[in-house]
């Protein structure tokens, strides 16, 4: 079983080495000339405007804390998906309306989040 | 030789997790900590794999390393407003932490020592099967249902707290 997670552990090392090789390398073999106009964060684009640390407005908070709890209901659909199967051939309806429960009372804060303003950009 | 390359690469992630959770205790700047903190997570993550956890090291990076860590960075760049900002460690804070590690160390020892039947690295012949669809099976079979439905509430309650926490201000 261990073998079958050879190929993340490949794409994870293959993507470590290329980025890491390649930055190394840039700043090996490069030459390093710079200008006013070379060190600007966008080279030939809009001037940048203040400093970009500045603190964050709190409702990017909501935001995450939103995909979090999302993100987690997601993990427990897992489980429920792969033996959706098996137990539907004795208690499909059982099983779908315990998933509509537990989606449900998520879906009730989503509301209230919505409701509440939550949502919108103002 | 697969007995070798297992071990090598099991050493490989704990000298990983072990080193980064070191860089994040120890590195002044919050937010290189941060980013330490997400290589300590995807250690975890594949010692979770050798523990045959799969379900457990999938959710550790889809949830932890994917939406916590965003959490904490958000949260660094809401308060401080100074990424560079540097930070103080006490020596009151040093005792406290030195305390709860140790106690921390103390339990995970005793549990390690209690465990009957550890799975050693060298077994080859054991394999168990995947487990997300035993969690499944335990979940619909009535034996965890109410606790799954009670985490549903739980997610609810945050919800509605990061709700009324971050709007509050806007209206004030």
């Amino acid at each position: 079983m261990l073998i079958d997670y050879l190929p993340i552990l490949l794409l994870g090392l293959f993507a470590v080495l290329f980025a890491g090789i390649n930055l190394a390398l840039t700043h090996i073999l490069g030459p390093k000339r710079p200008t006013r106009a070379k060190l600007s964060v966008y080279e030939s684009g809009v001037q940048p405007v203040g400093d970009a640390r500045q603190r964050f407005t709190i409702r990017f908070d909501l935001i995450a804390m939103l995909f979090i709890i999302f993100d987690i209901e997601v993990v427990f659909l897992y489980p429920w998906a792969v033996v959706f199967r098996k137990f539907s051939e004795t208690s499909g309806l059982f099983i779908l309306v315990e998933m509509l429960v537990f989606i449900g009372i998520l879906f009730l804060g989503y509301i209230y989040a919505w409701k509440k303003g939550g949502l919108t950009w103002d | 030789m697969e007995f070798t390359l297992k071990t090598f690469i099991f050493y490989g992630f704990a000298l990983l997790t072990v080193a980064s959770a070191l860089v994040v205790v120890t590195v002044r700047n919050i937010v290189h900590a941060a980013f330490s903190l997400m290589v300590t997570l995807f250690g975890v993550a594949g010692l979770y794999v050798f523990l045959q956890a799969d379900f457990l090291a999938a959710t550790q990076v889809i949830v932890y390393v994917g939406g916590i860590l965003v959490l904490i960075l958000f949260g660094v760049m809401m308060t401080s407003g100074r990424l560079e900002m540097r930070l103080h460690i006490e020596r009151g804070q040093l005792l406290l932490g030195g305390v709860i590690s140790a106690a921390l160390l103390m339990l995970l020892l005793t549990i390690i020592a209690n465990t009957p039947k550890w799975k050693n690295l060298s077994d080859d012949g054991e394999q168990l099967e995947p487990t997300t669809r035993r969690i499944g099976e335990l979940i619909l079979n009535g034996q965890f249902l109410l606790p799954f439905e009670v985490v549903s509430v739980l997610l609810l309650v945050a919800l509605i707290g990061a709700a009324l926490i971050s709007r509050k201000e806007v209206r004030d």
